[in-house]
């Protein structure tokens, strides 16, 4: 199974037309908070990836579509969402925290500790 | 600092490749008359119809909703959804910075014309990975039915 979907998508060609998902980021002390809307992709359907600096979210979309359904009007024309992200180096990749419910993604990446800010004391000699 | 973040790998152009494509999804019906109830595009939630031989199959791509606060009302053949998806922008500290809000927040309504054939009493709505899908049946009087020949 897990072969299979390799296959299947090392074949598929790179310019199959995706949707981009809406995002909101926002950024603390600690590290970034990314949300992204990825309605009608099931939790198995959803892919998260880190390849060196670059941060990939893909989804397929799954709908439950009843047998012999004819699409009478579509907004959502496309089956698949993609978007990428460039990362910086302060945050820290292997601690990345993802959470996905109701279609929204809600991802945590934090800084390296070494990155957080820091109240430096300062000494009176 | 983080522009980066934002900026979409591959640069201008693969920039300017995805408006295109999104000006095609967008425009892509001009020309063919539109419901005089639609919306500019971009609208939340995202619509889409479908039609089966028994019922008129309603989508609406509404993600991170509370589905029992969501409104779904048939009235004199137009199907209205409507709720609220609250703003999810967390209490950060005075570092805090927004770098993209592009996510819909606030109240929402969008409603459907449905056909005239269209039973308001066979009704049936299922929330599932952030989309809410709404059958309404036909009425069975209009169902296409064999005749038997005596």
């Amino acid at each position: 199974m897990n072969d299979k979907q390799q296959v299947t998508r090392a074949e598929r060609p790179a310019d199959v037309p995706t949707l981009m998902p809406r995002v909101d980021v926002f950024e603390d002390s600690t590290g970034i908070t990314l949300l992204a809307d990825l309605p009608g992709v099931p939790k198995d359907r959803l892919e998260l990836r880190v390849e060196g600096d670059t941060l990939q979210v893909e989804g397929e979309i799954l709908p439950d579509t009843p047998e012999g359904m004819e699409a009478v009007y579509a907004e959502i024309r496309v089956g698949r969402y993609r978007r990428a992200f460039t990362l910086s180096s302060e945050l820290d990749t292997s601690r990345i925290e993802a959470l996905f419910r109701d279609g929204v993604l809600k991802l945590r990446i934090p800084k390296h500790e070494h990155a957080q800010p820091r109240r430096i004391e300062v000494q009176v000699a | 600092m983080y522009e980066s973040l934002l900026n979409s790998p591959g640069g201008l152009f693969a920039e300017l490749e995805r408006l295109q494509r999104e000006i095609q999804q967008n425009f892509g019906s001009v020309g063919r008359p539109g419901s005089i109830r639609a919306v500019a595009s971009g609208a939340f939630p995202a619509i889409n119809v479908g039609s089966t031989p028994g019922a008129v199959e309603i989508y609406a791509f509404a993600p991170g909703v509370d589905a029992s606060k969501v409104d779904v009302q048939v009235d004199r053949g137009v199907l209205t959804i409507s709720g609220e998806r609250p703003g999810e922008r967390p209490q950060g500290d005075e570092k805090s910075a927004v770098y993209a809000s592009e996510r819909f927040a606030g109240r929402f309504k969008r409603t459907v014309s449905l056909p005239d054939d269209a039973d308001p009493d066979r009704v049936t709505a299922r929330y599932r990975d952030g989309v809410l899908h709404v059958s309404v049946g036909r009425r069975e009087s209009t169902l296409p039915k064999r005749i038997e020949i005596q």
